[in-house]
């Protein structure tokens, strides 16, 4: 039996209601830009008053019952379509971040442009490190024609991870072709909409507004069954309230109207209460993930999602360090261990360093081990029935020895987590022996370790049926040469 | 007069845009010189703003309000320095807009505001413009250096086609080209055809307080 699940929350009941209600009444007076045409047109037609031009009113009373819908829970699958991660309740997974630019080799001091075999490894890497539940695709190659980059970046994922997911389109024309490769991998469209493999991030752009590629990704998720995360990004003082809870009401009334528009769209799809805010650094002109407050934005809206009954997700457990050192430690591990506390379902983050443009083999494998501490304290503690602690210490009050009893045997590796790999838990001697390792040297003999296992691969046929669907939309580009060159050059053959 | 001056001061100090406007509007129906007002008030102001921003006294809040004064005085002003021919501008404006299919403007517009904060004409094109609204904007307000901003994989090859764009309309010749932008790097933009990289909003104020010294001597 479990002692207690430990559980953070930032607000009182009174302060959750109360934002809401800022929200309704944000979305009923000034409304929320739509500028998809085709997505302005069901709401209209669905009752919603047009305020002017492009903005749409969300009266309360109007849309709570499309809300209805909304499934607190939902599954997402492996490629085999059986092993399934359930997305709700206070289920925490962790996902190395999504969309990174930059690339930070082991061992090297500055960062370098992303290429497709980055996607490769990461991919793979993220299959063999069993905490991480989800994978993403975590970077966007460089060394394609640009316009190409968010298609050819899901390949690597699909043929290298049998996880689940976490992915989105740059363009509206990539919907189609993301769609039509995710459907090989399930089987069927049909297959895909009963076992989504994966989940679109779509975002707002603050304040208030739906773009047209986000708008569009909303209704083309919601219809296709795809999962969607909303990942709204109120920047606290930039485009959004400076106040933290300002940031949250925006936030609140950003996703509701998303929501509204994807339930519209297809009642009882599945949707994440998501986001990305960060409270705007004012020296520095950025956005820092690993701010205290942007944290404390990050728990109190998701402690709305939760009251709202939506699954919910966050960008925590990464950093705005550069290299993986100290800080990149400090705001990744605070960062885990928060959202693990907050129960928040989906945590996007590990392996992100310079904001949420780069990411660090070397630093998912240290974050990896932050995600293990988090869960361990999420397991709480166990109130073990045997031993019986007082009968335990009466027979070993005289000799103290506890290391030898069967019950240490027993219960040490269930009570007691052994280090993680990027931790180092030896003494000074042994330190001195192995070359005064910093975590960072340890990670890195990690990586070259899993560098020799295995990893599963996508089955041929399925591969060349993804390689053809992406061939044929770089010939419409009249860059197939190149992608043919690039997958080969990445071990998928064509 | 001199209480005005101070007043003008203060209002881009204080980053108080309805007080800039009043004090340029009792300066002008005083009979005072628009660009005296400009030289002893606004452009000190701004310059001691910059300071205390350079020295970590202000923050972006006070630059960009301190920036705003400014702006609303010069609109107050600027009809009566077109009457008095004072010629100032004209071959300082710069064009700065977020490339096509891109809507992230924040960036773009922090480099906006730090650029006509330090006394440039700025043509702020906003987000996700195409290349023949460049093209166009460059051509009605005889702009002398573009600003292009760009923070995705997918949308940075925006830039290299803009570029081709004034090549094929034979200006290329008349106009710099600036880019930044997180995926940009300056070795991309250099095989871009780009000529200034910049990497902050302070960078480009440097860049384009270089580049107009050299071309006019
Ligand atoms: C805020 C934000 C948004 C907001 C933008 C709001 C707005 N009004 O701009 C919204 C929510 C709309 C948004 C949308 C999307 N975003 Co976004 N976004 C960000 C975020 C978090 C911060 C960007 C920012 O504003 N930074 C602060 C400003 C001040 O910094 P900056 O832009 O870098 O500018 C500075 C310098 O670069 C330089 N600079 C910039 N421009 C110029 C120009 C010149 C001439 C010069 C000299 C200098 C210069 O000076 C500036 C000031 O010092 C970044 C991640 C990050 N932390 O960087 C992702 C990020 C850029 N977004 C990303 C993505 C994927 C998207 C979406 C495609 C997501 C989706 N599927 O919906 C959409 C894009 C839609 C589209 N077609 O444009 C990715 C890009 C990945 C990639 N490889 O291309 C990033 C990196 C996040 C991530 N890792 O996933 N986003």
């Amino acid at each position: 039996m479990n002692a207690l699940r430990p559980v953070i929350t930032l607000l009182n009941q009174h302060t959750v209601t109360d934002i809401v209600t800022q929200a309704w009444e944000i979305l009923e007076n000034t409304g929320v830009q739509i500028e998809h045409g085709e997505t302005f047109h069901v709401l209209a037609d669905s009752g919603l008053p047009v305020i002017k031009n492009q903005r749409v009113g969300f009266p309360r009373h109007r849309c709570e019952p499309f809300l209805a819908t909304v499934p607190a829970t939902f599954f997402l699958f492996e490629r085999d379509l059986e092993t399934r991660i359930p997305i709700g309740g206070d289920a925490v997974h962790y996902d190395p971040g999504s969309a990174a630019v930059y690339w930070l080799d082991p061992g090297a001091d500055d960062h370098r442009r992303a290429t497709a075999a980055d996607c490769m490894l990461l991919a793979q890497l993220t299959e063999k490190l069993d905490g991480y539940h989800i994978q993403s695709t975590g970077v966007v190659p460089s060394d394609v024609l640009e316009d190409f980059a968010d298609c050819l970046r899901l390949i690597y994922p699909l043929v290298f991870c049998r996880k689940p997911v976490i992915t989105g389109t740059f363009r509206k024309s990539s919907f189609k072709i993301m769609h039509r490769m995710l459907s090989v991998i399930a089987g069927s469209p049909e297959l895909l909409r009963t076992h989504p493999l994966a989940v679109f991030d779509c975002c707002p752009s603050p304040p208030l507004k739906w773009s047209d590629l986000t708008g569009a990704a909303l209704m083309d998720c919601a219809r296709a069954g795809i999962p969607v995360e909303m990942v709204s990004m109120p920047l606290a003082g930039a485009t959004a309230p400076v106040t933290l809870i300002g940031s949250v009401i925006q936030h609140t009334a950003e996703s509701l109207s998303g929501a509204v528009i994807h339930q519209i769209a297809a009642p009882g799809a599945p949707i994440i209460w998501g986001g990305s805010p960060a409270a705007f650094d004012m020296r520095h002109g950025t956005t820092p993930m690993g701010a205290m407050e942007t944290m404390m934005i990050d728990l109190a809206y998701s402690q709305v999602g939760k009251y709202l009954g939506f699954p919910t997700h966050a960008y925590m457990a990464c950093s705005d360090a550069k290299l993986p050192d100290y800080q990149a430690g400090l705001e990744s591990g605070i960062g885990a261990v928060l959202a693990a506390l907050a129960g928040i379902n989906i945590v996007s983050g590990p392996g992100f360093l310079n904001y949420e443009n780069t990411h660090s083999p070397e630093k998912i494998i240290q974050d990896h081990d932050a995600c293990a501490l988090a869960y361990r304290l999420i397991q709480g503690m166990t109130v073990h029935a045997d031993p019986d602690v007082p009968a335990l210490l009466h027979r070993l009050a005289d000799t103290g020895d506890f290391l030898s009893d069967p019950s240490t045997r027993k219960l040490h590796r269930r009570e007691l987590s052994p280090a993680g790999k990027a931790v180092f838990r030896g003494s000074m001697d042994q330190w001195r022996n192995q070359g005064r390792p910093l975590s960072r040297d340890l990670a890195h003999a990690v990586l070259q370790a899993l560098a020799e296992q295995d990893s599963p691969r996508l089955d041929p046929g399925r591969t060349q049926a993804l390689v053809e669907i992406l061939l044929q939309e770089a010939d419409n580009l009249h860059i197939a040469k190149a992608i043919r060159e690039i997958l080969q050059a990445t071990c998928i053959h064509v | 007069m001199k209480d005005l001056l101070q007043k003008a001061f203060n209002a881009v100090m204080d980053g108080d845009s309805e007080l800039a406007r009043d004090t340029a509007e009792a300066w002008l129906a005083a009979g005072g010189s628009p660009l005296d007002l400009v030289n002893q008030a606004l452009t000190p102001g701004i310059r001691e703003v910059g300071r205390l921003w350079e020295d970590g006294e202000y923050f972006l809040p006070e630059l960009v309000s301190g920036a705003e004064a400014m702006k609303t005085a010069m609109i107050v002003l600027e009809p009566a320095m077109v009457q008095t021919d004072t010629g100032t501008s004209g071959s300082r404006v710069i064009l700065i807009g977020t490339v096509c299919g891109d809507i992230h403007d924040i960036g773009k517009s922090l480099v906006a505001t730090m650029l006509k904060a330090n006394g440039f004409q700025v043509v702020d094109l906003g987000a996700d413009v195409a290349p023949e609204r460049f093209l166009r904007a460059f051509h009605d307000h005889h702009a002398a250096l573009i600003c292009m901003s760009a923070l995705l994989t997918t949308t940075m090859t925006g830039i290299p086609e803009l570029i081709r764009l004034f090549e094929s309309s034979g200006v290329r010749s008349q106009v710099a080209f600036m880019a930044g932008g997180a995926p940009v790097t300056r070795k991309w933009a250099s095989e871009a055809g780009v000529d200034y990289y910049g990497d902050s909003a302070v960078d480009a104020v440097r860049i384009a307080t270089d580049h107009f010294r050299r071309r006019n001597g």
